[in-house]
């Protein structure tokens, strides 16, 4: 399943989304961010099933064009950390 | 005291024909909204009561009282039911239920059980916020989007339109086919914003209707381009408080070429609906 996080608004689209199909829940992408903005939490989309998965905290949901901007320089940008730290390859950013 | 606009219509329902006593589960949802609050109780996953109410200032509270509501009458008790979910934005502070869920999966559940299993795309107009979900024909969630940035094109934004117009919100949706051409869409959806726009509206002699359909018309549009990025499946479905108002869901069919199916059930009862059978299998799951 692919749940998005975030929002559009007039400057563009900005939204984390993790696909929960391919995220374990190792919590490699929450130590690797920096600014707190992923967490763990019980994979509530199929309660029959359960686990963990990797989500963005409510606080960020709102704000995560700001939030994730200092990962995001302008020019010279290397792969996010939170993407790079994710073996299973369940997160994409839509900016 | 003055007329209040926004109000609507709380109420409660059951189905005289069920015996609840010769059932072998009895399971119930409730789902806390910011705005409203419905408990479902069901047995053997047939709807048997409801209530649907507005949320107060406590959770707990708001829940025990949907609860309560729904059993009234019935001779059921809350310890005859057997599981309890909770969902919706004050799941976590529903002091009777065994179980939290997300109310993004409990639409989707309730969702398949209230316009059959051909339903891929749920679109859910709460009370503060707005989701669209994609689902499989198990009423699985494939896929969701949230748009929680703020309360535009939400049930809590018609309520205060519709208290500054002075037009009771189950009136909104008609009145706003009341004009003689379409007019633009108010600019913004932005509660404050919508605010100052439909009060300088008026001033300049615009009638009520017109003002309503360019509210109406702008809420359709911004829940759209929400739709929009994740895409609309066939078949389509609203589900939440303003599924009712056919001011911005005849707009919204509009855009988005596609009728959305209809349901016998109340569309605000999809995440409560959901939350009950949710109950039912995990009490199953359990008894196994
Ligand atoms: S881009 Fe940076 S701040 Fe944003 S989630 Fe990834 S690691 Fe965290
Ligand atoms: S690193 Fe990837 S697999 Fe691990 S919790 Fe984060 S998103 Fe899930």
């Amino acid at each position: 399943m692919l749940a998005n996080y975030g929002y559009k608004d007039g400057s563009g689209d900005y939204f984390i989304t993790i696909d929960t199909g391919k995220c374990d829940g190792c919590g490699d992408c929450i130590s690797a961010c920096p600014n707190g903005v992923l967490e763990i939490v019980e994979n509530e989309f199929d309660p029959l099933e359960g686990g963990q998965i990797a989500a963005v905290s409510e606080e960020h949901r709102k704000k995560i064009k700001y939030s994730c901007a200092p990962c995001k320089p302008t020019s010279g940008r290397e792969k996010l950390p939170c993407i790079s730290a994710c073996e299973p390859n369940a997160i994409t950013h839509s900016w | 005291m003055s007329q209040e606009y926004w109000r609507w219509k709380e109420y409660n329902w059951r189905d005289e024909k069920i015996d609840w006593k010769a059932a072998n589960t009895i399971t119930a949802g409730v789902d806390v909204g910011s705005v409203s609050s419905q408990a479902v109780v069901m047995t053997d996953g047939k709807l048997f009561a409801y209530s649907n109410m507005r949320t107060g200032s406590d959770s707990p509270d708001s829940a025990r009282k949907a609860m309560d509501w729904a059993l009234e009458g019935t001779g059921m008790k809350l310890e005859h039911i057997k599981y309890v979910v909770g969902t919706g934005y004050g799941r976590v502070n529903v002091p009777f239920a065994q179980k939290a869920i997300t109310e993004i999966a409990c639409h989707a559940r309730g969702g398949n059980m209230m316009y059959g299993p051909t339903v891929r795309t749920i679109l859910d107009m709460g009370g503060q916020d707005c989701k669209a979900i994609h689902c499989d024909e198990r009423g699985k969630v494939t896929n969701f989007l949230m748009n929680d940035k703020c309360a535009a094109g939400t049930g809590r934004g018609m309520e205060v339109f519709a208290d500054l117009l002075a037009v009771p919100v189950e009136e909104v949706g008609e009145l706003s086919f009341e004009v003689d051409e379409e007019p633009e869409p108010v600019s913004s959806t932005c509660v404050v914003f919508a605010k100052s726009e439909a009060t300088a509206l008026l001033r300049q002699g615009w009638p009520k209707s017109k003002v309503l359909a360019a509210y109406c018309s702008a809420m359709a549009h911004r829940v759209y381009t929400l739709l929009e990025r994740i895409g609309v499946e066939k078949d389509f479905a609203i589900t939440g408080g303003i599924a009712k108002n056919v001011g911005v869901v005849r707009r919204l069919e509009k855009e988005v070429g596609m009728k959305p199916l209809t349901s016998k059930y109340d569309t605000q009862i999809a995440g409560a609906i959901g939350a009950a059978l949710f109950a039912k299998a995990l009490l199953e799951k359990s008894r196994k």
